[in-house]
């Protein structure tokens, strides 16, 4: 029929939400509809709670506003950040599937060189069904992608791969660059398509981006907390850095793999560099100590779920990073509250959240 | 009957081949000038960089010649300065060595492929001791062949077994003297990228190496020190000097490195993908280095990259060898030892197909079994502070291979015999005055 777009074939769509934090509108859905909407959305509105944000007609969705969460969690409310797309991580905490995608609502639809619009979400689940392979590189990137395998030299008994638990998509045009290097080159945009999806290797840390990004909660989605940021904080835009440290040094311990490359995202808005600049300013100091301290994180054999591991972590942030500011001591008691209420949300007895339905 | 050329003549013939010491053509007079652009245009030897000579002179003719021929510029285009952070090195074509290992013959075609990428540098080819034939190469290079009476004569009969076969490259490595070599087997040729330009892949190798390396944290953008690339928001300002790449792995399209199973179950599978990105391995990953298209800072690991690992059915064909995974493995723990960084990636190179996966894999599976030995003792090899140089770290490797892989099979206790005798040659050999 003219004018009618290919649905794509969806999948998981009842083992996936969609969560995205928004202060500002939704206009950017109506892009994705062909690609999201058979599935579940989560939406956290971030900023004024006596501000309607509409939804676009047809999406399957819950909101959150911060009366939502502060009712929803009581006192552990504090641990969600306000005034920073941070408070995304309350959607993870509500959830109730097998996987969740997020995505900015600056974020569209990119094309790959061929023109073909990109379906990023399907990318996401073929990468997180996927084994990824931290324990040995390969040089020909993921083996299990089609027209792709293992190279000469490749240990067999290793080619069976470990489950994936992220995967980390990437940004075509503003490239999600720090605020100096945003001054810097205001001009440059991310044109280069690279065909790859990889796994980062076992003991590599990286800077992990939650602008199109997307996880197996049931596996890591204790450990994706954003941490605290915004309004009252110190420091903004370091949130989804934070997360991705804490989560890569869990997965290292678990043994599960962590996926980055395809698929591409079209990043429409560059912030305010200035702006971006007096948020990041102490985080652009304290990563010269946070990330020596990641990287010489050891957890304990006795940490064998994902929530021991992180109270683990809060208690090493509380002794090592203290010293450094304040700052800290409070983002893991923070990070003890957040566990707390993961816990409290998820188990099997607690009570399920109340949902604020919007239906199709 | 040809009457003997000119003597204005021969000084243009071999002002082709030695286009690349030139700096400016404006001197050279009118005639002159177009003659060695013709001739130029002959022996293959248009690239970028001549191109641009003969534009810079600013004389009609040359100009109109160009455009009548409609030769074309590859446009790049003007970019905002770098902030400092690219090493503005000049790296001289005398710089580097491009250094062949010779399994076959007839090289005609492979050189002729490779002409207007090669012409610039000095080749190094090493004929497989064990080929009988005389080596077939087409005129216009700058090149020095070297077969096993060479070998012999240097390194004595007895050692010259080392260098047998895909080994054959390393009697190069030994005896060159330049900093940077590029080493690519001799059934790949040049890649065409996707909008279908020839891949210079020593230029790529050359930046590659020239560049810094990032291992100790990754980037999601690739290679910060790419046009149009840089560090990502979270990257630690502190560790974006980055430190020196030593070793640049390129990749293959066509026919991919993989081994005789996974080649023998897909037969018809080709590597179409070009991935446009140059990446550091991470500190502490380890990965298989292929042989088949690398290049590396020989001053710096030169003695690192060594012919150790020989299968005992070992072959002619890249599915019956584990030579270079070998090789690889000690570079990289090198290279992690001593702080210095492994590029993956770009270039590409086309590999044409050759031989029978099945046919190799049954005459010879035996490396796939050895890695799975190989791979948990590089993991646990540790090498004391006290190991400095990329000599010591070798010597270091050597011991924990007799003492720990040794009782394990034959072919480890000769690997590592061949790497204390390797040591030896590059210490006696491997610098100062030409052997040969």
């Amino acid at each position: 029929m003219a004018g009618s777009s290919i649905k794509p074939t969806p999948l998981l769509k009842d083992e996936l939400d969609i969560v995205i934090p928004t202060i500002r509108n939704l206009d950017f859905l109506e892009m994705w509809r062909p690609f999201f909407e058979q599935y579940h959305l989560i939406i956290v509105q971030d900023g004024d709670p006596s501000k309607t944000i509409k939804v676009p007609d047809g999406f399957d969705y819950e909101l959150y506003n911060r009366n939502d969460i502060n009712r929803i969690l009581g006192p552990k409310a504090s641990c969600i950040s306000f005034k920073d797309s941070a408070c995304r991580c309350f959607g993870y905490m509500v959830s109730k599937k097998k996987y969740i995608y997020t995505i900015d609502d600056d974020c569209f639809v990119a094309k790959d060189p061929s023109g073909k619009e990109i379906n990023a979400l399907e990318q996401h689940i073929k990468n997180l069904l996927s084994p990824s392979t931290p324990l040995f590189f390969n040089t020909l990137y993921d083996p299990y992608r089609e027209g792709a395998d293992f190279v000469r030299g490749y240990p067999f008994s290793l080619r069976e791969g470990v489950p994936t638990a992220v995967s980390h998509g990437l940004w075509l045009n503003i490239p999600d660059y720090d605020a100096p290097t945003q001054l810097v080159k205001p001009l440059e945009r991310n044109t280069r398509y690279v065909d790859a999806v990889l796994t980062i290797p076992k003991g590599t840390l990286f800077p992990m981006c939650g602008m199109n990004l997307a996880f197996n909660r049931e596996l890591i989605g204790p450990a994706m907390y954003f941490g605290l940021m915004g309004d009252g904080q110190p420091v903004g835009r370091y949130d989804d850095m934070w997360a991705g440290w804490c989560m890569k040094v869990i997965c290292d311990h678990m043994g599960w793999g962590v996926k980055t490359g395809l698929p591409y995202i079209w990043h429409s808005k560059a912030s305010n560099p200035f702006v971006n600049l007096k948020k990041e300013y102490n985080g652009i100091f304290w990563q010269e100590e946070i990330i020596p301290f990641f990287q010489s994180s050891v957890l304990p054999k006795e940490c064998t779920t994902v929530q021991k591991c992180y109270i683990e972590l809060a208690k090493q942030v509380k002794e090592k990073l203290g010293k450094i500011d304040p700052y800290f001591i409070k983002l893991a008691d923070a990070m003890v509250t957040w566990i707390e209420a993961w816990d409290e949300l998820n188990s099997s007895e607690g009570k399920p959240a109340k949902l604020l339905n919007g239906t199709a | 009957m040809r009457t003997q050329p000119s003597l204005l003549s021969l000084a243009i013939d071999t002002a082709v081949l030695h286009l690349s010491h030139f700096s400016d053509l404006s001197p050279l007079p009118d005639h002159i000038l177009l003659d060695l652009l013709g001739r130029t245009l002959k022996a293959g030897k248009l690239n970028e960089k001549v191109l641009n000579l003969f534009m810079a002179t600013g004389k009609d003719e040359i100009l109109s010649v160009i455009q009548a021929l409609n030769i074309q510029h590859v446009l790049t285009p003007v970019l905002p300065t770098k902030f400092g952070k690219m090493s503005v090195v000049n790296i001289k074509d005398s710089d580097v060595d491009i250094i062949i290992g010779a399994l076959r013959s007839d090289l005609t075609s492979f050189m002729n492929e490779w002409r207007s990428i090669f012409s610039r540098f000095h080749l190094i080819i090493v004929k497989d001791p064990d080929l009988n034939e005389e080596l077939k190469i087409p005129e216009g290079f700058n090149v020095d062949v070297y077969a096993k009476s060479h070998m012999d004569h240097v390194v004595g009969s007895s050692t010259s077994v080392l260098f047998s076969g895909y080994s054959c490259r390393y009697f190069g490595f030994l005896i060159s003297r330049k900093k940077y070599i590029v080493s690519i087997d001799d059934d790949c040729v040049p890649a065409k990228d996707e909008k279908g330009f020839l891949v210079d892949a020593v230029d790529q190798h050359i930046m590659n190496l020239t560049t810094p390396a990032t291992p100790f944290f990754f980037n999601t953008l690739y290679d910060p020190y790419r046009e149009g690339a840089d560090f990502v928001r979270g990257y630690p300002f502190s560790l974006r000097n980055g430190v020196m790449c030593a070793l640049s792995c390129g990749l293959w399209l066509n026919l991919a490195d993989f081994d005789a199973p996974t080649q023998a179950l897909k037969p018809g599978q080709r590597n179409s993908r070009y991935v446009d990105a140059v990446m550091t391995v991470p500190a502490r990953a380890m990965m298989p280095i292929s042989g088949i298209n690398i290049a590396f800072d020989r001053e710096v690991i030169g003695p690192t990259l060594l012919p150790a690992l020989r299968l005992a059915g070992e072959g002619k064909l890249r599915w019956e060898t584990m030579e270079d995974i070998w090789s690889g493995m000690c570079v990289k723990i090198v290279c992690d030892h001593l702080g210095m960084g492994v590029k993956s990636g770009l270039p590409y190179v086309w590999r044409r197909d050759r031989g029978n996966a099945i046919e190799s894999l049954k005459k010879e599976w035996e490396g796939v079994k050895l890695m799975e030995e190989v791979v948990p003792f590089f993991q646990s090899v540790r090498l004391p502070r006290t190991a400095a140089t990329a000599e010591d770290c070798v010597v270091e490797i050597a011991k924990a291979v007799k003492q720990k892989l040794g009782p394990l099979d034959p072919v480890f206790a000769r690997a590592a015999e061949a790497m204390s005798e390797w040591i030896k040659l590059w210490k006696a050999l491997g610098s100062g005055s030409l052997p040969l």
